[in-house]
C-alpha cells in the first residue's frame, strides 16, 4: 500500500438507533447498534469496497461519515480534519469534497428540477461562479458522464434508470470532490446499464484521481470496482484487505459462506460451490 | 408429450399510446421433472410471459391476441376464469417475488395454507390442519405447528418465502411458475431457497419455471434456459451449452457485461457494455428487435428490415439472429 496519507480514517465508529416501545407511554426499551465500531482508511485514488447484507450496517456507515446521519461515538477524519466535532461552517466546506450517489436514481433527483438544475445546484449552494460559468460547467458534466447536454432542460422522468443514475453522478462530480461514496449505485439497473455504469464511474476515478467508498450487496460488483474490501455483518467489519486477498483467500467462514452463496453464471462449477455451502452452513450453525 | 406447451403466445397491452407487444410470439415447452430458466432484464417480456400461463394478465388492458398454452393437452387460453381457477394452484402454482405483498397481513399462516386445501380438496379442519404441519416441515420451517399460528410480519423475507411455497406445494402441482423468487433475499438466504426449489422438483417430479434477470440464477437452477429480449426468445438452449457456446449477439453481451466474481485481474478490466437500451415495444424496429444495438447488423445485410426467425442451430440449441457466434467465426476464419 501507498505511504501516503490517508485519505479517509475512520476510527471505532457507532451508530445507535433507539427502540421505542410501549403503549400510549413510550420509552426507549433498548438500542439497536447498527454500526459497531468500524474502522478502515482510504487511500487517496484507491477504492474501498464495503460489502454486506441488508441490515450490516454498511450504508449507516457511509452515512454517518458523510454526517448526514449523526456518530454516536467514534472518529471519521477526513483530509486530515475530525468531521465529528468539527463547526458547521468548516463542514460545510468540507463537504465539497465528498460527495454521494444514491441506489435509486428515481427517488433520489427532485421532480420538478430540470437536469440542468439538478446537477447545478450543488454549485449554487456553495456560490460557484456566474449563472452563465454554472451553465458552461454543467454541460460540460453531463458530457463527461455521457449524458446528452442538450438535454439539460428536460425533466428525469423523461429518462430511463441508467440515463437518471447518470446526472446522479453529475451532480455528484460538480465540486470536484476527491471522495464519493457510491451507495449501491447500480442494483437499480439491468445488467447491461449496470456494466455502463460501472464502466463510467471506473472511467471518472482514473480521468479524476476519485477515491470511493464503494457499498454494495453484489459481491461480484464489488470485486469489479474495489482495490480494497470490507465485509460487514451485524455492524462489525469481520474481514478485511486487499480484494484479490479477501475473495481468492477468504479467512473468515462468514466471508465463505457469502461468497459460495453467489449464483455464478457457470453452470459447471454448480455442484461443486452447492457442496462448499452445505458444508460451510453445517459448520457455521455449529458457531 | 411435454407437461406444458406455449406455442406462438403473443400477449398485447391495449394502451392510449398504443399497443405495446410486450409477448410477442413465445414458444416453448416444459416436461415434467424439468426445469426452464426464463432470463431477460426489464421489460423483456418474460413475467407477462408468466402470467400468460396462469390466465393473470390484467384484462384489460392486456389480451391474448395469438398462442396457445396447452397444459397436459389442454388449452389453457381457451379455458373459462371459473375453469381456469382449478388448474391454479391445483395444477399449476405460482411463487412471486415479494411474499409479503402475496400473502394476507392480517391471516395467520395456518389459515392460508387450509384455505387452499379446503378450496381444491375439501378437506376437514383436522386434516388440513395435519397438512398444513407437514407442508411447514417440507420447506424446513422449524418448529412448524407452532409457527402455523404466527402472521406474516413474525417471518423474515426468507421464511416468508417458504411460507409461499408451502402455499404452492399444498396441492402437488404439476408445473410451479417462481417468478424473480428470489429477488427480494440476500445471497445466503437466495442459495437456500434454490437449494429447497432444487430438492422439491426432485421429489415431487414437478416442472418449473424460473423467470429470472440473474443469469446466475439460471445457471445454478435451470437445465434448459429461453433467453428473451423485447417480447420475444432470442435464444433457447440446454444450460450448459448456452453458457459454454452463446450464439446471440445479446447473451453474449449480457454474458460479458456481469462483473466477475473470481479471477485476479477482475479489477482492472472493463465490463462488456450494451450501448443504448432496449426499444419501444409499441413500434419495435421492423427487422431484428437487436440489430440498433448488435454490433454485428451492418447496413445491407438485412437486419433492419427482415424479421429473423428462431431458428435451430444446432442440435436444440435454437436461435434468433443473423449473425450467432458460430457462423461469424467460420465467416471470419481464413479460406
Amino acid at each position: 500500500m501507498s505511504e501516503r496519507e490517508p485519505l479517509l480514517v475512520v476510527d471505532d465508529l457507532r451508530k445507535e438507533f433507539p427502540v421505542r416501545s410501549g403503549f400510549l407511554i413510550e420509552r426507549v426499551t433498548r438500542t439497536v447498534k447498527a454500526v459497531d465500531g468500524v474502522s478502515f482508511a482510504i487511500q487517496p485514488g484507491r477504492t474501498l469496497g464495503l460489502v454486506g447484507e441488508s441490515g450490516s450496517g454498511k450504508s449507516t456507515t457511509g452515512y454517518c461519515i458523510l454526517q448526514l446521519v449523526k456518530p454516536t461515538a467514534g472518529s471519521v477524519r477526513f483530509k486530515g480534519k475530525e468531521l465529528t466535532t468539527i463547526g458547521r461552517g468548516e463542514l460545510r466546506t468540507l463537504r465539497r469534497d465528498m460527495q454521494i450517489i444514491f441506489q435509486d436514481p428515481y427517488s433520489s433527483l427532485d421532480p420538478r428540477m430540470t437536469v440542468g438544475d439538478i446537477v447545478s445546484e450543488p454549485l449554487q449552494i456553495h456560490g460557484v461562479g456566474t449563472r452563465r460559468d454554472r451553465r458552461l460547467r454543467v454541460r460540460e458534466l453531463l458530457d463527461v458522464v455521457g449524458f446528452n447536454p442538450d438535454y439539460e432542460n428536460r425533466y428525469p422522468h423523461e429518462f430511463s434508470g441508467g440515463q437518471r443514475q447518470r446526472i446522479g453522478v453529475a451532480r455528484a462530480l460538480a465540486l470536484n470532490p476527491d471522495l464519493i461514496i457510491c451507495d449501491e449505485p447500480v442494483s437499480a439497473l439491468d445488467v447491461s446499464i449496470q456494466a455502463q455504469i460501472l464502466n463510467l464511474l471506473k472511467d471518472l476515478q482514473r480521468d479524476f484521481g476519485l477515491t470511493y467508498l464503494f457499498i454494495s450487496h453484489d459481491l461480484a460488483v464489488v470485486r469489479s470496482m474495489s482495490d480494497d474490501i470490507a465485509v460487514m455483518k451485524d455492524g462489525k467489519i469481520v474481514e478485511t484487505g486487499l480484494a484479490d486477498e479477501v475473495y481468492e483467500r477468504p479467512k473468515e467462514r462468514y466471508t465463505r459462506a457469502l461468497l459460495a452463496a453467489v449464483p455464478v453464471p457457470d453452470p459447471r462449477k454448480m455442484q461443486e460451490r452447492r457442496h462448499e455451502r452445505r458444508r460451510l452452513s453445517h459448520s457455521l450453525a455449529q458457531g | 408429450m411435454a407437461l406444458l406447451e406455449v406455442k406462438g403466445l403473443k400477449t398485447h397491452f391495449f394502451t392510449r399510446e398504443g399497443v405495446v407487444r410486450a409477448v410477442d410470439g413465445v414458444t416453448f415447452s416444459v416436461d415434467a421433472g424439468q426445469a426452464i430458466g426464463i432470463v431477460g432484464e426489464s421489460g423483456s417480456g418474460k413475467s407477462v410471459t408468466a402470467l400468460s400461463i396462469m390466465g393473470l394478465i390484467p384484462r384489460p388492458p392486456a389480451r391474448i391476441v395469438d398462442g396457445s398454452v396447452e397444459f397436459q393437452g389442454r388449452d389453457l387460453t381457451t379455458l373459462s376464469d371459473r375453469q381456469l381457477e382449478d388448474v391454479r394452484g391445483r395444477e399449476i402454482a405460482m411463487i412471486f417475488q415479494d411474499p409479503m405483498t402475496s400473502l394476507n397481513p392480517t391471516l395467520k399462516i395456518k389459515t392460508q395454507i387450509t384455505e387452499v386445501l379446503d378450496r381444491h380438496f375439501g378437506y376437514s379442519k383436522d386434516e388440513a390442519g395435519r397438512r398444513a404441519v407437514e407442508l411447514l416441515e417440507e420447506v424446513r420451517i422449524p418448529n412448524a405447528s407452532e409457527r402455523l399460528e404466527d402472521y406474516p410480519h413474525r417471518f423474515s423475507g426468507g421464511m416468508r418465502q417458504r411460507v409461499m411455497i408451502a402455499i404452492a406445494l399444498a396441492c402437488n402441482p404439476k408445473l410451479l411458475i417462481a417468478d424473480e423468487p428470489t429477488t427480494a433475499l440476500d445471497v445466503t438466504v437466495q442459495a437456500e431457497i434454490l437449494d429447497l426449489l432444487e430438492e422439491l422438483r426432485r421429489d415431487h417430479e414437478m416442472g418449473l419455471i424460473l423467470i429470472t434477470h440473474d443469469m446466475g440464477v439460471v445457471a445454478e437452477v435451470a437445465d434448459e434456459v429461453a433467453v428473451m429480449y423485447a417480447g420475444q426468445i432470442v435464444e433457447h438452449a440446454p444450460t450448459l451449452e448456452l453458457f459454454d457456446h452463446p450464439e446471440h449477439p445479446y447473451t453474449e453481451a449480457l454474458l460479458g457485461a456481469l462483473p466477475q466474481l473470481e479471477g485476479e485481474d477482475v479489477r482492472e478490466g472493463r465490463l462488456l457494455s450494451i450501448p443504448g437500451r432496449p426499444p419501444d415495444l409499441i413500434a419495435p424496429p421492423p427487422g431484428c428487435r437487436f440489430a440498433p444495438r448488435c454490433p454485428y447488423a451492418h447496413l445491407g445485410d438485412g437486419c433492419a428490415d427482415n424479421e429473423p426467425e428462431l431458428r435451430r442451430i444446432r442440435q436444440n440449441h435454437l436461435v434468433r439472429s443473423r449473425h450467432p457466434a458460430s457462423e461469424r467465426q467460420r465467416e471470419a476464419a481464413p479460406v
